[in-house]
């Protein structure tokens, strides 16, 4: 196996965080001058190799062997690998908006002359760079100045100058436009054809399938296949049966949906980016929800579910553009949270800690603090009354809380996500929309919040469930939207719905869906 | 067995009530101590001059308008914002007040609402750029604190001007004296009284709510020892201040103070408004997704800062008889020291406005003290700055440490011990590593 043209071999990599094992006995073999594609769903642990790999997650804290060269190599920082060749260019771009292409390029590696940076060195070596990569722009332009398709050139030549042997790219067109991401893909072959190997973790099978050499699987922390793209025939569908292809195991709790009426409806719903006009981030969508239906959303990340979601409630998210939201058959507008709140809508963000709670609050107040005024006689608020609502949901949600006067910093994720839901609830919505609500959550609590979300349904309340998990989706929606690049692609009723159909949708654009 | 653990508390846990729920009362308790220690220090090293009724008296007059500078600047810190500008502010409503009365004779009951409009006035233009613009309070107030400092000069042409006497009863009138020669001054008699009562009383409703609520009281003798305690500690300072030298008592400055503690520590800690403040100083961002208008709430915190500093500024001018040109200087910093030695978080979201005034004390019976034992003003200033250096330092590193402070670390370690805490928190951030991105505000 070992041979002359295998450049990488990550070799039973084990990697547990407390209480989950993100990655259990994965195995990949890199060619030199290739290009290897990771796929798998969100959270099968992608990302987590690639951590481990380029020593995000030092040796030590992973078993496993990495023999990179023909050598077992331990890296302890992200230092130690890019010393080696192996540099990764993360989603979230690592450059600094204020200084220049050539500053960018060297930063934390100047080139110096008697201690003082050499510019002119500097200067001439990034000519050659952004030559190398196809970028004809002035190296002294400022970051902030060029676009995101550019800017992912530059990273690669900043990997250039570290003479990178292996490029680690995740999602790297994930941001970028039909051309710019054209451009890469061609930037990507043409390094392949110096030597220099690729490892590439993307969503867009369409482009995997296009540039890819062979193609490695994970799913759940496993290594499911290594397939050969030219040898093996692979197409889109391949991969997908391989990315989804699991047993849904039984662990929802039973239920018989009672489902009424259409009582709220969005209709083409479209939001401006925040800071770049030009970029929408919902386009055009449209959805309805019934009395006592979990209506799912599916979609990759970044596809904008989130951005959806927020937007309907009271536009915390981006430029609100056009759209119309009706309720009980009217229409209604929401220029706020309040307004949305006032209207019996409630939203538990997908970041419990950034976006859901104080953390510095105690338990009993946190769950109050959506609807104060209901508690309160004028301005002053009731504690005999808030203490009494806070037990009653410590109680009914089992939240295991020293007491309600506990901070809600201290409790395990699965209590603070009750925590959020019990705010919720006690605002008394008709309405929740649910964003990822089972995130960094154990399997028991997931199964408690499962019940919590079917009861709310039994309850005739309507919910939107957004999660990344579709096993999740396909255990408790009734029906499925599937979400890509901002527009709804597809709706899908549970009964005829399955991992390969959603995954389908939520990797192209397809036929625009008006609302069943 | 959870019901117990929150109730269930020792007697020095259940002191600790006094100064409100939250997380910082274990921090405030040990600043308390930290008072009485400093009080009891300086009154063996001063023979005794520190607890009398002359220098108690004084004390009060003398420290009343910044301890009313932190009531308002701990609402702007658990906010998450600073105000530079109160000492400036101060001063400009000072001399607008002085002037008013002077040129257009007004009369001094007016002269006070004129001050406090002007102070309103101030409050809306910083708490609107603040809020609405979006300029950190840090700049707007620093800007403030150079406007309006030019501005108290420019009015009173760096002079000073001086104040009718009906204005200073404000800044330096005492309780009159009422009714049969006591050889004490009655009304302050009167006073300590209905505290004392009061205290009684809210121990028993608080006694009562807590029954209400389900949770069982902390045992009986605990909150007679309490209530014993605080009344005797009432009845002492009420005949050291109706002791005095005749025509001194209680200060009208010292009332209107506990007036405003009094009003203030209510709505931070039982308004919808004041939950609203802790909200946006702890996360504004989940404030905001919850409904909490973060704007309007920046606006009022500014603007309410602005109007106590500016009667603040009567206060003292009323008390020096004239507002000049040096008033107000520096005092800004007097006050934000008193908060953040009263256990308020630079971060925002943690804070109490009794904290806030247990921490100014700490520094008035300091500064009291040294003056008192004739150390001079450099000595002064680099002792104050080491306390509150070491005050917050020590509260930084306990909370590095994962405890509140040394009386928590004694109670802390009494409750593990009782009650065995649920499992440790072992699931990370974000279950899937691959979501165990930057933090963003974005959402994906």
């Amino acid at each position: 196996m070992s041979s002359d043209h295998v450049i990488l071999e990550m070799r039973s990599i084990t990697k547990e965080f407390p209480g989950v094992k993100a990655l259990s006995d994965v195995s990949i073999t890199v060619n030199r001058g290739e290009i290897h594609a990771i796929c798998g769903e969100n959270g099968a642990g992608k990302s987590t190799l690639m951590k481990v790999l380029s020593g995000v997650y030092p040796f030590g804290t992973y078993t496993g062997d990495i023999i990179y060269q023909g050598r077992n190599v331990h890296f302890k920082d992200i230092r130690s690998s890019e010393e080696a060749g192996i540099v990764i260019i993360h989603q979230e771009l690592a450059l600094i908006p204020e200084l220049s292409i050539t500053e960018n390029i060297f930063l934390g590696n100047e080139p110096t002359k008697w201690g003082a940076i050499d510019w002119i060195t500097a200067k001439k070596t990034a000519l050659e760079l952004l030559a190398r990569v196809g970028l004809r722009d002035d190296p002294d332009t400022l970051i902030k100045n060029i676009g995101v398709g550019k800017q992912q050139l530059v990273e690669i030549a900043k990997a250039l100058n570290k003479s990178v042997k292996v490029l680690i790219l995740d999602e790297p067109t994930a941001a970028l436009n039909e051309s710019d991401s054209m451009h890469l893909l061609d930037l990507i072959r043409g390094l392949k054809g110096k030597g220099i190997s690729s490892i590439m973790i993307s969503h867009k099978l369409n482009e995997i399938e296009q540039v890819a050499d062979s193609i490695t699987i994970i799913r759940d922390g496993k290594t499911i296949e290594t397939l050969n793209v030219v040898a093996d025939g692979v197409n889109e569908d391949r991969i997908i049966r391989g990315m989804v292809g699991r047993s849904l195991e039984s662990r929802f709790p039973d239920r018989t949906p009672h489902i009424g009426e259409v009582f709220f409806e969005v209709r083409d719903w479209t939001v401006q980016h925040p800071q770049v006009a030009e970029r929408m981030v919902v386009k055009g969508s449209s959805l309805t929800v019934r009395k006592g239906e979990i209506v799912g959303i599916a979609g990759l990340m970044g596809a904008g579910r989130t951005e959806l979601a927020m937007s309907i409630f009271g536009r915390s998210y981006g430029n609100f553009l056009s759209g119309h939201i009706y309720k009980d058959g009217k229409e209604i507008v929401l220029k706020s949270v309040a307004d949305a709140i006032d209207h019996g809508l409630a939203y538990v963000s997908e970041d419990r800690k950034a976006l859901g709670l104080n953390l510095l609050d105690d338990v009993k107040r946190s769950i109050v603090s959506a609807k104060l005024a209901k508690i309160s006689s004028g301005p002053v608020v009731n504690d005999s009354k808030e203490f009494g609502i806070a037990e009653e949901y410590r109680k009914s949600l089992r939240i295991k809380t020293p007491s309600v006067n506990a901070g809600v910093g201290k409790l395990s994720g699965g209590n603070q996500q009750k925590v959020v839901l019990a705010k919720w609830m006690f605002t008394d919505p008709d309405l929740l929309i649910l964003d990822e609500p089972t995130r960094g959550i154990d399997v028991g609590a997931k199964y408690e919040i499962y019940g919590i979300i079917q009861q709310l349904a039994e309850q005739g309340k309507g919910v939107i469930l957004i999660s990344s998990e579709l096993p999740e989706l396909l255990g408790l929606a009734d029906r499925i939207y599937t979400v890509f690049e901002g527009a709804i692609t597809d709706c899908i009723p549970a009964e005829s719905a399955d991992p390969e159909t959603l995954m389908k949708s939520m990797t192209s654009a397809r036929k625009k869906v008006q609302s069943i | 067995m959870s019901e117990d653990t929150s109730t269930r508390t020792s007697a020095l846990g259940d002191l600790k009530k006094i100064f409100g729920s939250g997380s910082s009362n274990l921090r405030q308790f040990g600043i308390l101590f930290s008072l009485i220690a400093i009080i009891l220090l300086f009154q063996y090293l001063t023979d005794g001059l520190t607890l009398s009724s002359g220098n108690l008296i004084n004390l009060v007059s003398q420290y009343s308008y910044i301890l009313i500078l932190a009531i308002g600047m701990v609402m702007v810190i658990i906010a998450g914002h600073i105000d530079l500008s109160v000492g400036s502010v101060a001063a400009f409503t000072g001399i607008v007040v002085a002037t008013a009365m002077r040129d257009w004779n007004m009369p001094w009951p007016l002269a006070i609402l004129l001050g406090l409009v002007v102070g309103m006035l101030i409050g809306a233009w910083q708490g609107a750029w603040v809020a609405y613009v979006g300029v950190p309070a840090f700049i707007v107030t620093l800007a403030g604190m150079l406007i309006f400092r030019g501005g108290n000069q420019v009015i009173g042409n760096a002079n000073t001007v001086p104040v009718p006497d009906g204005f200073t009863i404000i800044g330096s009138g005492y309780l009159p004296e009422v009714g049969p020669n006591t050889g004490y001054n009655n009304l302050t008699l009167l006073l300590g009284l209905v505290i004392v009562l009061a205290v009684i009383f809210s121990e028993w409703r608080a006694r009562r709510v807590q029954k209400i609520m389900g949770s069982t009281p902390a045992p009986l003798w605990v909150s007679i020892v309490k209530v014993v305690l605080l009344c005797s500690v009432i009845v002492y300072a009420s005949i050291l201040f109706a002791g005095g030298r005749v025509g001194t008592s209680f200060p009208v400055s010292g009332i209107i103070l506990g007036v405003l503690v009094l009003f203030y520590a209510f709505v931070t800690r039982n308004t919808i408004f004041g939950r609203h403040v802790y909200a946006v100083g702890g996360n504004k961002l989940a404030a905001e997704l919850s409904g909490v208008k973060s704007r309007r709430v920046n606006f009022l915190v500014m603007m309410n800062m602005s109007i106590l500093a500016s009667l603040a500024g009567m206060i003292f001018v009323a008390r020096s008889v004239a507002s000049g040109p040096q008033d107000g200087l520096s005092w800004e910093l007097d006050a934000i020291a008193a908060v953040f030695i009263g256990g308020a978080a630079v971060s925002g979201g943690i804070g109490t406005v009794i904290g806030s005034i247990i921490g100014g004390l700490v520094m008035a019976v300091l500064n009291n003290g040294l003056q008192l034992l004739g150390v001079g003003s450099d000595w002064v200033q680099i002792i104050k700055g080491m306390v509150l250096l070491v005050a917050v330092g020590v509260d930084v590193w306990n909370k590095s440490q994962g405890r509140p402070s040394i009386i928590g670390l004694l109670t802390r370690k009494k409750k593990t011990a009782e009650f065995p805490a649920e499992p440790p928190l072992v699931v990370p951030d974000s279950g899937t590593p691959e979501s165990a991105r930057p933090q963003s505000t974005l959402p994906n």
